[in-house]
């Protein structure tokens, strides 16, 4: 989901302090906090399909990597967005087969060498590459759509944990407009169909949720760059949402960010070049 | 420069390869698909060996169910919450040699039946003079399965019937008529049961009973304390009814022994089966549970294990709704076929085939889910499956019913069940908080399946080729001989819709042999008693079950298909109480009637 985003969050370079040398860099801290989601849920609840097809899908996501990244930027690249792509694979797909976790995996991975705009991959990749296979293979393929356990305290502990990482990165902004965002559309989509409020809210409670949230609108790399608009897109994500979910659309957030998130990098670069021309001009 | 286009060229056609690969995938498989195969009988016979005919209302068969109405602050998600009920059981009543049927109905007032077999390929319900039809009176709730075992021994199948209400134990009065005997023998007043089986669990020659609830047993589902009564979870809920098993004391009451022996669960058990899967002589028990992991007890003739997460079968929860043995390759060993739900495009589960894993035994006997390899995975929102040789070609078949809720064609319900599903205990336990059905289905109108096992590890669905076309929301599945003709006959108990019979024709080259037990210092059902009958240089082993699918049992006689030019070595029985007898080449096309040596 959202990995490189997180992980690739620059430094700002500082002289050798005792603290920061046993503070954990940004970089790690997404692969980590993914971790700990992966082995909590497994070790209380066997909340994956299996451990080979998890692993299959973290090893084609490293792979895919190593290789593209040596062939097309000519360096051995960081693994840590790859690892966390894999992973999320590993935990949001769910499949009896083997075959969905190895190309949702190399798909994500290889979307962000082909498709670029200007340099820049335009969709989240674990984002894509799990709409394409929900869309396009829909009799073999299904998302993660069970609860942690009964337990409230694994809930909290993810909620609480996320939030901390994610205001660390300068991004609970998004994560947090969009929560707001989802709970008044929750009861506007309650007022409308007539639904109680508590079943269109129950989403937002499921584990599937709290990995959309903390980890694929929050990539960096495919969110624009003003604060204010990543608001703004956040919210649209969530509007396309509650339309997509009035039309009875089960997988409504993957399919909402997979056509709001280009949307707004293309609307953002359009503006880019329409300032920078001026500027060329008048140089 | 050119090199760097090129293999971004080449990078971009894989990609494209990659994310269409579903699509390629899709139509391979469409290619290899037999289910689309429409029925003709001479066909059916040269490809699969058999095809199967609907003959119920030839038969005078014209059973069908009718579903309760509940507590009506449950009425916007009736269809959903009043969806079991229809179950078959087979049993031979009157000891003529001859299955008879019985069904349950589950309207409250409604009628049950038995249809007893007139030999003449005709039924007659005799359930009203026999006294076992008027058991859904206001009250006492309505009935949700059946099993039958002779208890005190006397040569009779006795009936017990579950509910969600009352259950009910009735004697069988030498086949002339059933006497109830449930005040005396000391059954709890209330259990919101879908599964129960007959087992001696303790070898001292007498039935015991198993019973598992699935609402919890203070819950009146027609008069709601508290809309509070749904499943705290979609896979891990633990608030479901309890587990009882009644030891026979043999003065016709039994004892609750059910904590005293180990067996302590709240999950919602839907399905129930016992065989003995490492060879102590003590039938283990498997229970297939709705919202969570399956449980497998084994059972040391004293207490009950609970083994599920160390065995395998009990790690990874999902919706359990069945359990079947089954010695799928021969080996002499058992599979354990559990079903849950597939929904495209929302839920796949997958139904797990656990096969025991190749050097683990005993103790340490573990089991993997081989089901997508075998081909018996998807089977949409799966109900009751049977394990039994329909083709008579000495390999198991799987026979499998589905579908929920069948409304209105065109609109379903499944947004508004999966939105639910992932949420909080807190919402998903309380039914004010389910959006209303109206009318909508839910995994309605599904195809069945009828798995033919070639032996080697493959299953192969040929439903609609074999004639099986029926699409109403199936439940239990049971296999008899019902003409005895020496194949397995399928019957077919459908929610809110008719008891189907489906008669077997099989190709005659393929031999059968089939073993009718009678216990004396066993039980005398001879439930639980194993036979292995070896030919042909291989093995088959199967066990006389008190009830097993989804709420059903098969007919007590076992049935072994053999092939063309069968050798028998010989059978081999091992009755409960421990005797083994050796039965030296017998005789095939027979249905050998034994007797436990004393």
């Amino acid at each position: 989901m959202s990995q490189q985003s997180i992980a690739m969050a620059p430094q700002p370079v500082q002289p050798f302090q005792w603290k920061r040398f046993f503070s954990i860099e940004n970089r790690y801290l997404a692969p980590m906090f993914i971790t700990c989601i992966l082995v909590v849920g497994q070790i209380s609840f066997g909340m994956l399909e299996s451990y080979k097809k998890t692993g299959l899908a973290i090893v084609a996501s490293l792979l895919t990597e190593l290789i593209l990244g040596r062939i097309f930027v000519g360096k051995w690249p960081i693994l840590a967005s790859a690892y966390i792509s894999g992973i999320s694979v590993g935990i949001l797909v769910r499949s009896p087969a083997y075959w969905p976790y190895v190309v949702c995996a190399i798909v994500s991975i290889m979307s962000k060498y082909v498709l670029r705009v200007n340099g820049r991959h335009i969709w989240n990749p674990s984002n894509f590459s799990i709409s394409v296979l929900l869309f396009l293979a829909p009799e073999t393929v299904a998302a993660l759509s069970i609860q942690w356990g009964n337990y409230l305290l694994p809930m909290l502990v993810i909620w609480i944990l996320g939030s901390i990482i994610i205001a660390r990165l300068h991004r609970f902004h998004i994560t947090g407009t969009y929560v707001a965002c989802f709970i008044v559309f929750a009861f506007l989509r309650s007022y409308i169909t007539g639904s109680p409020w508590q079943s269109e809210i129950a989403p937002l409670t499921g584990p599937m949720y709290q990995l959309f949230i903390f980890f694929m609108i929050t990539d960096p790399k495919t969110t624009v760059r003003s604060k204010f608009w990543q608001c703004i897109v956040v919210a649209m994500v969530a509007l396309v949402e509650m339309i997509l979910r009035l039309s009875h659309v089960v997988y409504a957030p993957f399919y909402a960010l997979f056509l709001v998130g280009p949307a707004a990098l293309l609307i953002e670069m359009w503006f880019d070049s329409r300032r920078t021309v001026p500027v060329r001009v008048a140089a | 420069m050119k090199q760097g286009i090129a293999a971004r060229i080449v990078l971009a056609i894989v990609f494209a390869g990659l994310v269409f690969s579903p699509l390629f995938i899709k139509r391979y498989a469409a290619r290899h698909d037999e289910t689309k195969t429409k029925l003709d009988l001479q066909t059916a016979l040269s490809r699969h060996g058999f095809y199967l005919q609907e003959v119920s209302r030839a038969a005078g068969v014209d059973f069908v169910h009718q579903a309760p109405t509940l507590d009506p602050r449950l009425n916007h998600i009736m269809p959903q919450v009043a969806s079991m009920g229809a179950s078959v059981s087979i049993v031979d009543f009157d000891h003529d040699g001859w299955p008879d049927i019985y069904v349950t109905n589950s309207k409250e007032g409604a009628k049950n039946a038995l249809y007893h077999n007139l030999h003449d390929g005709t039924f007659k319900d005799v359930a009203e003079e026999m006294g076992i039809a008027d058991v859904n009176g206001p009250g006492t709730g309505v009935s949700m399965g059946a099993v039958w075992g002779d208890y005190d021994n006397d040569g009779y199948e006795d009936l017990l019937l579950i509910k969600w209400g009352k259950p009910e134990l009735f004697h069988n009065d030498a086949g002339h008529g059933f006497t109830r005997v449930t005040d005396q023998v000391g059954l709890p007043p209330w259990i919101n049961a879908n599964t129960a089986l007959w087992f001696d669990y303790d070898g001292d020659g007498l039935l015991d009973l198993f019973i598992g609830g699935y609402y919890s047993e203070d819950v009146d589902l027609w008069h709601l304390a508290s809309t509070k009564m749904m499943p705290d979870s979609f896979e891990y809920a633990k608030n479901g009814g309890r587990k009882y098993l009644f030891h026979n004391l043999g003065n016709g009451k039994f004892e609750e022994v059910s904590e005293k022996v180990g067996i302590d669960s709240r999950r919602w058990a839907l399905a129930s089966a016992a065989a003995d899967l490492r060879g102590t002589g003590h039938p283990d028990l498997f229970v297939a549970n709705d919202y969570g992991v399956s449980e497998l007890y084994f059972n040391d003739g004293k207490r009950f294990h609970e083994v599920g997460q160390q065995t395998g079968v009990g790690f990874a929860p999902k919706s359990g709704m069945n359990a079947s043995f089954g010695d799928i390759l021969n080996q002499g060993r058992y599979a354990v076929y559990v079903s849950n739900i597939s929904e495209e495009g929302v839920l796949i589960q997958g139904n797990n085939l656990w096969v025991a894993k190749e050097s683990t035994s005993g103790d340490k006997l573990q089991y993997e889910n081989l089901a997508r390899d075998f081909g018996v995975e998807i089977g949409g929102w799966s109900f009751g499956a049977q394990f039994g040789d329909l083709n008579n070609d000495g390999t198991l078949d799987l026979y499998l019913t589905n579908g929920y809720v069948s409304l209105d064609h065109n609109r379903s319900y499944w947004y508004d069940f999966s939105k639910i599903a992932g949420g909080h205990s807190a919402i998903i336990n309380d039914a004010k908080n389910w959006p209303a059905m109206d009318g909508r289905s839910l995994s309605g109108y599904q195809t069945k399946h009828v798995w033919l096992n070639d032996g080697s590890g493959k299953f192969v669905d040929v439903a609609q080729a074999v004639g099986v076309t029926d699409t109403y929301d199936g439940r239990a599945v049971a296999f008899a001989d019902l003409w005895n003709q020496g194949v397995l006959d399928v019957i077919v108990a459908n929610e809110r819709g008719p008891l189907l019979i489906y008669k077997n024709t099989v190709i005659p080259e393929n031999k059968w042999i089939e073993f009718e037990l009678e216990g004396t210092k066993s039980n005398r059902s001879a439930i639980g008693a194993q036979v292995t009958v070896y030919w042909n240089g291989q093995q088959q082993v199967q066990e006389v079950s008190g009830g097993s699918g989804f709420a059903a049992q098969n007919q007590r006689r076992l049935h072994f298909g053999l092939g063309k030019f069968p050798q028998i070595q010989k059978a081999v029985i091992r009755w409960p109480s421990g005797k083994i007898q050796t039965i030296d080449s017998p005789t095939p096309n027979e249905n050998h009637v034994v007797k436990e040596p004393s």
